[in-house]
C-alpha cells in the first residue's frame, strides 16, 4: 500500500496552517475587576458567555459539598422571578443556561441567540441572576436532599468509589482530598446562611473570569461585560490554595465491591496549569497513555493482552498539583495480572523515557489535532476560561505548538523522573475481595 | 399575551434559520451505489469523514448478538494494506481523531482531522470496507476486550440493566429486545467465522453512506470519493428484513433486584411509531407531535416533568423522557426517574400518569408551545457549532432509510403542530396496553 505509506511520511506540514485558524483573543478587565476574555466568532448567529470563579469545591473549608449546591441554587430563581416563572423565561429565550462546579473553580454558562430580541432577555436573566440570585431556603432544602440521593448512586458506581478514595488518598488533608459532591454526613449538615455566605464571598468581581465567544464585536462584548459584572460586588480574590504534600510511602487500598470488575487507580500529585514541566509532561504522558487508540498502556493492557476495554493514564493539571492517574477496569479474577502491567509499564516509563520515534508521533499527533481543540465555538469558550482562570500567557493557543514541537527525550525522562516516584504511589482498587484474601 | 409576541419572533428565527441551511448541502451517489453528502463548514480548516454501514443490532438474530459490534471492533485490527494496529497509527500521527459507534440500526466509522486529511480517511476507509483480514488471533484477544466493554457499561451498571431488561421484556419480536453490545453468552460462544459472514453480507458500497462535514469543496470531495471507492463492486446488498414488532395487549411489568444497587429508579416505556412508520393509516404529524409531547414533558428548563415532580410536588429526584423519531424501527417513549426520599416507585409511576393523563384531557398552552417551538429552532441553529454532530444527524438518517434533507425540514414539521394534535398523540398512544414498567430494586442477586 504505497500511497498509505506516502502520506504516513508527509508528516506534520499543516503546522504552519494551523497559525491562521488560531483565534484573536481580547482581553480587558472591567470597571469592578473581572477579567474578560473574548474571541469574535461571527459565522453562526450564536454567543457564548461564561462566567468562571474560584468557588469550586477547594474552597468548601469543613463543609465538603458547599461549592455544589451554592453553583446549583444559581440556577433557582433570580430577583422577582421564582425558579418555575425564571425557567420559563429562559425557555422563551431559546437560551440554555447552565451552572456546576469542580474542586477548582464553579461556573455559569450561557449560550443564546445573538439576534437581539433573543439574546437581550437571555442576558437579563443572566445578569439578575449575577446581581440578585435568589437562594431561597426552599429550594436550598429540595437541592440538599437531591444531592444526598447522588451520593448515595455513586456507591453504585465502582468507578466513583475508586476516583473518591483515590483523591482522598492521594490528597490527605489538602482541600482536593474531599469530592466536589461532598459526603452524606457534611451535606446533611449545610444550611442556607452558609451557602449564602459563600456565594457572598467567592461569587465576586475580583474573583471572575468571564469568557466570550460569538458573533459580537468588540465594542459589544466590552458593553455586554461591563454590564454583566457591574452586578457583581467587587469583592476580593481568595488566597491560593496551600501547597500539596508530595506522599512519603506508597498507599494500598482495596475497597469491597461487588461489581464483575475491578477498578484500578494508580497514581499521586501530578502538575499544576502553567507548569514549567508543563510540556514535557503532556508529551510524554501522550506516548505513556495520553493518546486514545494509540499508546504504551493501550497497546499493552488492552491490544495485546485484552485486560480492559479502556485504559488510560493522565495529568490533571489545577490551580494547586493535579493528580497524575492511570486507571483501567477489569473482570476481577485477573486484576492482578493488569495491575503489575500497568504498574511496570509506569515504571519502565520513568527509567527509560519514551523512545524517539513513540515521542515523534505524539508530537505530531498533538500538533497536527491542535485545531481540533479550537474548531467550535464552545472549544474556544472553554479554552478561553482555562487561559483566563489560570493565568496562562494569551499567547498560549499560538505558542502550544511550539512549545510540543521543543519537548525533546531527555526533557520527558527528566520531567517524568523529577515528578514521579513509582515507589511512593497511591494504588486504589475497587472489586470483590478475593476469597483467598488475595 | 405574552405568547403572541414569542409567535412573531418565532416566524423571523425560522426565516433566519431557513436562510441559514440552503445549498450547503451536497449529495452524490456513485456508480457502485454508494451514497456521498457533503457538507460545508469553513470557519476552521478541520473536516470530519464518517462512513456509515447499514448493519446493527436490530440486524441480528438469536445466537449472534452483538456480532455487528464485534466487527466494528475487528475493523481496527487490519487489512490486507494495514497491519494490525496500523490504522490508528496512521490516523494519530496526523493528529486525527477517531473511532467507531455502533447503534441498533447502524455501524459508524469516523476520523476528525486537518480538511486536507479527507483523502486519506478515504483511502483507509475504502481499504477496510472490502479488504479486512479477521484474524483468528486478534479476534481472540479483542472478544475479551468487548465482554469487558459489556462489564463496565451493563453489567456492573445498575440503571443500564435495568434499561437492558426493559427492552428486553418491552420488545417481543422487534430485534430491539436485543442489547447492542450482544447477550454475554453470545459473545463468549461467537467465532471468527459468524464476523467474516457479517463482513461479506454487509460492508459494501451499497449498504454504506459516506458524510463528510468541514471545511472542503463539494466537487473535490467527490472526485476524491470516485478515485477511492469508485473502483469496488456494488454488492447487491439485501436489505434487512422489517421484523416488526407485534401488538402488545397489556402492560408487563419487571423487577430487577441486585446488591449493587443503592437507589431505586423507575423506567416505564409505551409503544410509539416513528418516521419510518408513516403510510396512509399513520398521518406524518402523529411523529412530530409526539416530538413536541416529549420537548413539552422534558424539553428546556420549563419542561413539565420536572416543574412538577421534581419541583413541584417532590417526588422525583430526577425524572426525564425520551423519545426517538428517526430508528429503523418503531420504538418506545419511555420515561425514566428517581425517586426523592420517603417516595416509592409506585408514587413516581402514579405522578407520571398523572401527568400522561393531563395530557390526555388538555391540550398545552399556545405559551408553552411557542416556548417549545422556539427552543427546538435555537438548537437548530446552535446544532451549527459541531461538524460532528451535524454529520451525525445526516448519516443517523441516511442509514434508517429516512433522507437527510428531513433535518432542514424539521423546524417547520415541527411549527405546524397544534396543541390538539399533542393531546391526540397522548391519548393514542400513552395507554396501559402498550406499556412496559420495569422497577429496579436493592435487594439479592448479583
Amino acid at each position: 500500500m504505497k500511497t498509505i505509506k506516502l502520506l504516513v511520511c508527509a508528516v506534520a506540514i499543516s503546522f504552519i496552517q494551523v497559525a491562521q485558524a488560531i483565534p484573536q483573543i481580547e482581553h480587558w478587565v472591567t470597571e469592578n475587576g473581572a477579567r474578560v476574555f473574548f474571541v469574535a466568532a461571527p459565522e453562526i448567529p450564536i454567543v457564548d458567555i461564561r462566567f468562571v470563579f474560584s468557588a469550586g469545591s477547594s474552597r468548601d473549608a469543613s463543609k465538603p459539598g458547599l461549592a455544589n449546591i451554592v453553583s446549583q441554587l444559581v440556577k433557582e430563581g433570580a430577583g422577582d422571578l421564582d425558579t418555575n416563572e425564571f425557567n420559563e423565561q429562559l425557555a422563551q429565550t431559546g437560551a440554555i443556561f447552565s451552572t456546576g462546579a469542580l474542586r477548582d473553580m464553579a461556573w455559569i454558562s450561557l449560550r443564546s441567540l445573538s439576534e437581539e430580541q433573543y439574546l437581550e432577555p437571555a442576558l437579563g436573566l443572566l445578569q439578575s441572576v449575577l446581581s440578585r440570585p435568589r437562594f431561597d431556603n426552599d429550594a436550598f432544602e429540595r437541592r440538599r436532599a437531591t444531592a444526598l440521593i447522588s451520593i448515595k448512586r455513586d456507591k453504585q458506581s465502582p468507578g466513583s468509589i475508586a476516583s473518591k478514595a483515590f483523591y482522598k488518598a492521594v490528597y490527605g488533608d489538602h482541600p482536593y482530598a474531599v469530592s466536589p459532591s461532598g459526603t452524606q454526613a457534611s451535606v446533611a449538615s449545610l444550611n442556607i446562611d452558609e451557602t449564602v455566605v459563600f456565594r457572598e464571598r467567592y461569587y465576586v468581581a475580583n474573583n471572575a473570569t468571564l469568557a466570550i465567544v460569538g458573533a459580537l464585536n468588540k465594542a459589544q462584548a466590552q458593553a455586554l461585560a461591563a454590564r454583566l459584572s457591574a452586578g457583581l460586588k467587587p469583592g476580593e480574590k481568595p488566597a491560593d490554595l496551600k501547597t500539596v504534600s508530595q506522599l512519603v510511602a506508597p498507599i494500598e487500598q482495596r475497597i469491597d465491591h461487588p461489581s464483575i470488575q475491578s477498578h484500578v487507580r494508580i497514581g499521586q500529585p501530578g502538575m499544576r496549569r502553567g507548569d514549567p514541566d508543563y510540556f514535557p509532561l503532556l508529551v510524554g504522558n501522550h506516548v505513556l497513555g495520553g493518546s486514545g487508540l494509540v499508546s504504551i498502556l493501550f497497546d499493552e493492557v488492552r491490544e495485546k493482552r485484552g485486560l480492559s476495554y479502556s485504559v488510560s493514564s493522565h495529568f490533571s493539571p489545577m490551580a494547586a498539583l493535579g493528580p497524575f492517574t492511570a486507571s483501567l477496569q477489569t473482570d476481577g479474577s485477573q486484576v492482578d495480572e493488569a495491575i503489575s502491567v500497568l504498574r511496570n509499564e509506569i515504571r519502565k516509563f520513568i527509567d527509560d523515557g519514551p523512545k524517539v520515534d513513540a515521542l515523534e508521533a505524539a508530537k505530531q499527533n498533538l500538533i497536527g489535532g491542535f485545531p481540533l481543540r479550537i474548531s467550535s465555538n464552545s472549544k474556544t469558550v472553554e479554552y478561553l476560561t482555562m487561559i483566563g482562570f489560570y493565568n496562562l500567557p494569551l499567547d498560549y493557543l499560538k505558542t502550544f505548538s511550539t512549545h510540543v514541537e521543543a519537548v525533546s527525550v531527555d526533557d520527558v525522562r527528566s520531567a517524568f523522573t523529577r515528578r514521579l516516584d513509582p515507589d511512593k504511589m497511591v494504588l486504589v482498587v475497587v472489586g470483590k475481595k478475593n476469597s483467598d484474601g488475595g | 399575551m405574552r405568547y403572541i409576541d414569542s409567535l412573531s419572533a418565532l416566524v423571523l428565527l425560522v426565516a433566519t434559520f431557513q436562510a441559514m441551511a440552503a445549498d450547503r448541502t451536497h449529495e452524490s451517489l456513485l456508480d457502485n451505489g454508494l451514497k456521498l453528502i457533503v457538507q460545508e463548514d469553513h470557519r476552521a480548516p478541520v473536516a470530519v469523514v464518517q462512513i456509515w454501514y447499514k448493519v446493527g443490532s436490530s440486524s441480528e438474530y438469536d445466537g449472534i448478538t452483538g456480532v455487528s459490534h464485534a466487527l466494528e471492533h475487528m475493523m481496527f485490527k487490519g487489512t490486507k494494506n494495514v497491519p494490525p494496529g496500523k490504522f490508528s497509527e496512521i490516523v494519530a500521527a496526523k493528529g486525527g481523531n477517531e473511532n467507531a459507534f455502533t447503534s441498533t440500526d447502524y455501524t459508524a466509522y469516523f476520523q476528525t482531522w486537518a480538511a486536507e486529511n479527507v483523502a486519506l480517511s478515504f483511502e483507509l476507509e475504502a481499504d477496510r470496507m472490502r479488504n479486512l483480514l479477521l484474524l483468528e488471533e486478534e479476534f481472540k484477544n479483542e472478544i475479551r476486550v468487548v465482554l469487558e466493554e459489556r462489564r463496565l457499561r451493563t453489567d456492573d451498571n445498575p440503571q443500564a440493566l435495568l434499561g437492558e431488561t426493559a427492552r428486553a421484556v418491552a420488545y417481543q419480536t422487534s430485534p430491539y429486545r436485543q442489547p447492542v453490545v450482544g447477550w454475554a453468552a453470545d459473545l463468549q460462544a461467537m467465532e471468527i467465522g459468524d464476523l467474516s459472514a457479517w463482513y461479506k453480507r454487509w460492508y459494501a458500497p451499497d449498504n454504506a453512506t459516506l458524510v463528510v462535514v468541514g471545511d472542503v469543496e463539494p466537487k473535490a470531495i467527490k472526485a476524491l470519493a470516485i478515485k477511492h471507492f469508485g473502483a469496488i463492486a456494488r454488492q447487491n446488498v439485501k436489505p434487512m428484513r422489517k421484523r416488526p414488532e407485534v401488538v402488545q395487549q397489556g402492560t408487563k411489568t419487571v423487577t430487577v433486584t441486585s446488591k449493587k444497587t443503592h437507589v431505586p429508579h423507575l423506567y416505564m416505556g409505551y409503544k410509539t411509531p416513528v418516521l419510518n412508520d408513516v403510510s396512509s393509516d399513520l398521518p406524518e404529524w402523529e411523529i412530530y407531535a409526539l416530538d413536541v409531547l416529549m420537548e413539552i414533558l422534558d424539553g428546556g428548563p420549563s419542561a413539565r416533568l420536572s416543574r412538577r415532580l421534581v419541583r413541584e410536588k417532590r417526588i422525583a429526584a430526577d425524572v426525564g423522557a425520551d423519545y426517538s423519531s428517526t430508528s429503523r424501527l418503531s420504538g418506545l417513549f419511555s420515561f425514566h426517574a428517581t425517586p426523592a426520599a420517603e417516595h416509592s416507585l409506585e408514587d413516581l409511576e402514579e405522578a407520571i400518569i398523572d401527568e400522561i393523563a393531563i395530557l390526555q384531557k388538555e391540550p398545552p398552552t399556545q405559551a408553552e408551545l411557542a416556548r417549545i417551538k422556539t427552543q427546538v429552532v435555537a438548537d437548530r441553529i446552535y446544532q451549527r457549532d459541531s461538524m460532528f454532530y451535524q454529520g451525525l444527524i445526516i448519516g443517523t438518517l441516511e442509514s434508517v432509510g429516512l433522507d437527510w434533507r428531513l433535518n432542514d425540514e424539521y423546524v417547520e414539521n415541527i411549527n405546524r403542530v397544534t396543541p390538539v394534535q399533542v393531546r391526540d398523540v397522548a391519548s393514542k398512544y400513552l395507554i396501559p396496553a402498550s406499556l412496559t414498567i420495569a422497577k429496579l430494586l436493592p435487594g439479592a442477586g448479583e
